[in-house]
């Protein structure tokens, strides 16, 4: 079904095929200036001597990249053995970032469901509910998340008091606080997206699914998630790879005891280490990974899906 | 059967998960509120009631400076938001709508890109780049830095939207005799409508926030309530940043509630 | 919908307008300052302009670092005028950065104290002059915890009811030269054994810490999520009026000393107002206009006179006689390496 567009007729087929150069240029311009750029930098210095205290020295060298991915020692003078420390850093991330981007799922989803399906009066009203605390600023939200989740908080005294738990809770400086800052950080970026997508929905599918003795928990997972899949994967590549390279409102919460990539690379341009090659090198990697997992995304993508038109 | 059929909208548990996400992202902000009214310089330990740090957002030794950057911040974050979106709706069209070409992969992963790199690396490259080529840094670096790394916020959401329209609007409208400008803005721009809101008021958020990119871009007597309170270390957070921020909290909840009764009236009309 | 986006559009056209229409008026000189945000009064700077007919402008920055990589980044030569730490201004001077300044040039130096004469990062005061001061160690909250808090054991050997309890400044500068004042070893050390036993004690004492935390170091002593936490001085007055149970440790082993100073950058715009305001910076009346705004301590005799009285009779601002602080030295590269492995082998 899907693409079968493309081969009827050419009238079908893409609507601003003639005009797709110059609706993309803009963004093709202020991107390959802006953003593509500075990336091709740092892939050069990636490959640069690392100058002292920040810079670099233009010869060509390795170093960054061996130093990623080889030990040797305190002193660096030991024979090459496996370097644990920065796959785990990144291991330990993309953990975090996952288990953030499900909890925001599991919030956010519900939450944009129920907005979409609110009088259309009221609907932006909702989206503006859900993006007006980020008005206030990161550090200041952050502050005062991590008074609420503290020993003798608000949410441990109402958890004690409802007797749902007997002692308060450690929540603070642990990894559940990690996540809960990543979470926080990034929640309206996953319920907007799948909302703009179900807002789409026509429930008639709904109700024909229940005509066929479906029952609403499987028509939202066989009917509803697959027609809004879009709007779920825009809302968790919103969530997922921004938190990668997060780390104050995580590091404020969870204590900062272990590095996340974006302190790691952080510390390499603003903290003592000042070693730009290897920041840059870092941050390389990170790129290339992501690229690579977002290309396969997009080539599964080539034609929006059509599987679940009116009228099926 | 029949009564599952009407309300085949209503999922139990759906209305409580939106709740509880409010209550995740409001009551933090009423311990905003509750401390800007903290007659100490804390931020943590409540001293008793006063106004003293909405006095001080007006009338105090750095009020200037903190107004002028609470306008700098909403003037980037609006301007950013606004020529971003745009970017990425006409983007979102071409990618969506424009079929299959070559180089769409690329053109994918090229509008993700501001999301894949830590901040840090663009920071410090946008600023070599802006010092090699001599462009002088203020307001505009600023600007264009963020219209740059708020593209793909605004673009997911729009794209997510528009992969749900299907082509067949705009062609009934053009086997209408109506052109394929007529179509774009007549049916699909307000079809996408939902979309191009969720997209800016994303972008709006991320250029509000940002710090890193904009403490390394900015020039001389540019200042944003970022790089104010982050700067802001040898002086510690006062409770002012909270009363401005409650002031701001208390002035948009107003606008929706305004916006939400005019709409009312726009539809009895 | 549509009257949304029509609003919209017209407001960025009117800001966009406002934005175009920002030219400052001109004086006939100008200073560009590079400096942290809060730390000097406008008034102040209004009445250097006011006295020398000058323009000045300020642009800010968050930490030492930042500025040493917006300065590498190519913003050299557009900065008269900087602000960096004691040991910020030992690493600008290796990385030629600073322009020096001749003998004679600067009318006033002879208003810096005899104690101050000449810093270890900038022998002379060749490139700089002090601006303000203090130390860095930590705070205890005293109804917490009653033993001796004068040693750093409280935060590398903590007693059992501190453990865990313990905030530790994100800095591997502060963090390092505290662990080698508590093992009396030299700074910079090229010894390996006592490189080694620097490691030793972090990756030993690290289980015992709560957080590392600098931006909010103060909050999370008065909310009382940590009993101990590193600050700095000032902060350290500031959290014990906020809690007054919170003591500033002045430990027997020693503390970091830290001194911002203005420096005169290379490639300065303006060079002789730079020279102008280091002079004017050099005055009693207007350092001591600075440490009460600032609240730390200056280095400029008879500055005393102006400033605030509380001040002087801060505890955290006197130290006990007879045991001194260090300032956190500039390591060599190969040394500064084996630091940075310290440091990541403490966070990883």
């Amino acid at each position: 079904m899907a693409g079968g567009a493309t081969i009827e007729g050419s009238n079908t087929t893409a609507t601003y095929e003639q005009a797709r150069t110059w609706l993309l240029l803009p963004a093709w311009i202020t991107l390959a200036v802006l953003v593509l750029t500075p990336v091709l930098l740092m892939l050069v210095y990636s490959f640069l001597t690392k100058e002292f205290r920040g810079g670099v020295i233009w010869e060509f060298s390795f170093a960054a990249y061996e130093q990623f991915f080889c030990d040797r020692g305190l002193f660096g003078d030991d024979p090459c053995s496996m370097e644990w420390t920065y796959i785990n850093i990144f291991w330990r991330s993309i953990w975090q970032a996952g288990l953030a981007t499900l909890l925001c799922l599991c919030i956010g989803f519900p939450t944009a469901y129920f907005i979409a399906t609110r009088p259309e009066r009221v609907r932006p009203m909702w989206v503006f509910l859900i993006t007006i605390p980020y008005w206030v600023n990161l550090l200041i939200r952050t502050v005062s998340m991590r008074f609420m989740l503290r020993e003798e908080g608000p949410v441990n005294n109402f958890l004690t008091w409802t007797h749902i738990i007997d002692e308060p809770i450690q929540m603070i400086n642990t990894n559940f606080a990690v996540q809960v800052g990543l979470f926080y950080s990034y929640l309206p970026f996953m319920v907007l997206p799948i909302y703009a997508a179900v807002e789409r929905y026509n429930f008639t599918l709904s109700e024909a699914a229940a005509d066929l003795y479906a029952t609403k928990w499987v028509i939202l997972r066989r009917v509803l998630i697959p027609t809004v899949k879009p709007g779920v994967i825009a809302g968790c590549i919103l969530v997922f790879v921004p938190s990668l390279g997060a780390f104050l409102a995580p590091d404020l919460l969870g204590g900062a005891k272990n590095f996340m990539i974006g302190s790691l690379i952080e510390e390499q341009f603003k903290g003592n280490a000042g070693n730009w090659p290897f920041g840059a090198a870092a941050s390389m990697i990170l790129l290339s990974s992501v690229l690579v997992l977002l290309m396969i995304y997009a080539r599964s993508q080539v034609r929006p899906r059509r599987v679940h038109s009116e009228g099926a | 059967m029949r009564s599952q059929t009407l309300n085949i909208r209503n999922y139990t548990g759906f209305a409580s998960m939106t709740v509880v996400c409010l209550l995740i992202l409001y009551l933090p902000l009423a311990v905003v509120a509750v401390y800007s009214f903290n007659a100490s310089q804390s931020i943590v330990a409540w001293e008793g009631f006063s106004f003293r740090w909405y006095v001080d957002v007006f009338t105090g030794l750095e009020s200037e400076k903190f107004k002028l950057a609470a306008r700098n911040s909403f003037v980037i974050a609006l301007t950013a938001a606004t020529v971003s979106t745009m970017i990425a709706t006409l983007a979102a069209t071409g990618m969506t709508r424009g079929g299959r070409f070559r180089g769409r992969t690329l053109s994918f992963g090229l509008i993700s890109l501001p999301l894949m790199v830590p901040e840090i690396v663009t920071a410090v490259a946008t600023l070599i780049f802006f010092n090699t080529i001599g462009f002088e840094r203020g307001l505009l670096t600023i600007l264009l830095a963020h219209i740059a790394f708020c593209i793909p916020f605004a673009y997911l959401p729009i794209a997510a939207r528009m992969q749900g329209i299907e082509e067949t609007y705009e062609q009934a409208a053009q086997d209408l005799y109506a052109t394929k400008r007529q179509a774009f803005t007549k049916i699909l721009l307000p079809l996408m409508m939902p979309g191009i809101i969720s997209g800016f008021l994303l972008a709006f958020i991320i250029s509000l926030d940002d710090f890193i990119i904009t403490n390394f871009v900015k020039g001389a007597g540019v200042e944003t309530l970022p790089t104010a309170i982050f700067g802001a270390v040898k002086q510690g957070i006062k409770p002012n940043i909270m009363a401005i921020s409650t002031m701001l909290l208390g002035f948009s909840i107003v606008m929706v509630t305004i916006s939400y009764f005019v709409s009312k009236k726009d539809d009895e009309v | 919908m549509k009257h949304l986006t029509q609003c919209t559009l017209a407001v960025v056209a009117a800001l966009a307008l406002t934005l175009g229409a920002t030219t400052a008026a001109q004086a006939a000189g100008k200073l560009s300052i590079y400096h942290w945000f809060e730390y000097i009064p406008q008034e102040l700077l209004d009445k250097f302009a006011a006295q020398h007919d000058v323009e000045v402008v300020m642009d800010t920055y968050d930490s030492n670092e930042a500025m040493l990589a917006t300065l590498k980044a190519g913003a050299l030569g557009e900065y008269d005028v900087a602000v960096p730490g004691d040991y910020m201004v030992a690493i600008l001077i290796q990385e030629g950065m600073l322009d020096p300044i001749a003998d004679g040039e600067r009318k006033n130096m002879g208003n810096i104290k005899a104690s101050f004469a000449s810093p270890s990062y900038d022998p002379g005061w060749k490139h700089s002059i002090p601006y303000q001061g203090g130390t860095t160690s930590f705070a205890v909250d005293t109804a917490q915890y009653s033993g001796d808090i004068n040693t750093t054991d409280i935060l590398f050997n903590p007693p059992a009811e501190l453990r865990g309890k313990i905030n530790m400044l994100d800095s591997q500068g502060e963090v390092l030269t505290m662990a080698a004042l508590h093992l009396g070893i030299p700074q910079c050390s090229q010894d390996r054994s006592q490189l080694e036993a620097v490691n030793d004690l972090l990756q030993n004492a690290k289980q015992h810490w709560a957080s590392f935390n600098s931006d909010t170091a103060k909050e999370v002593l008065v909310s009382g999520d940590v009993t101990v936490g590193m600050i700095y001085d000032g902060f350290g007055a500031k959290a014990r009026s906020e809690k007054a149970s919170l003591q500033y440790a002045f430990p027997k082993q020693g503390w970091v000393n830290w001194m911002d100073n203005v420096v005169l950058l290379k490639d300065a715009p303006n060079r002789a107002n730079a020279i102008l305001f280091m002079d004017f910076l050099l005055e009693p009346e207007n350092i001591a206009a600075v440490t009460n705004y600032a609240r730390y301590v200056d280095a400029v005799k008879g500055s005393e006179a102006f400033r605030d009285p509380d001040l002087a009779s801060q505890p955290e601002s006197n130290p006990p006689a007879g045991i001194s602080g260090a300032f956190i030295e500039t390591c060599d590269q190969a040394t500064q390496e084996v630091y940075d492995r310290i440091w990541t082998a403490v966070k990883k």
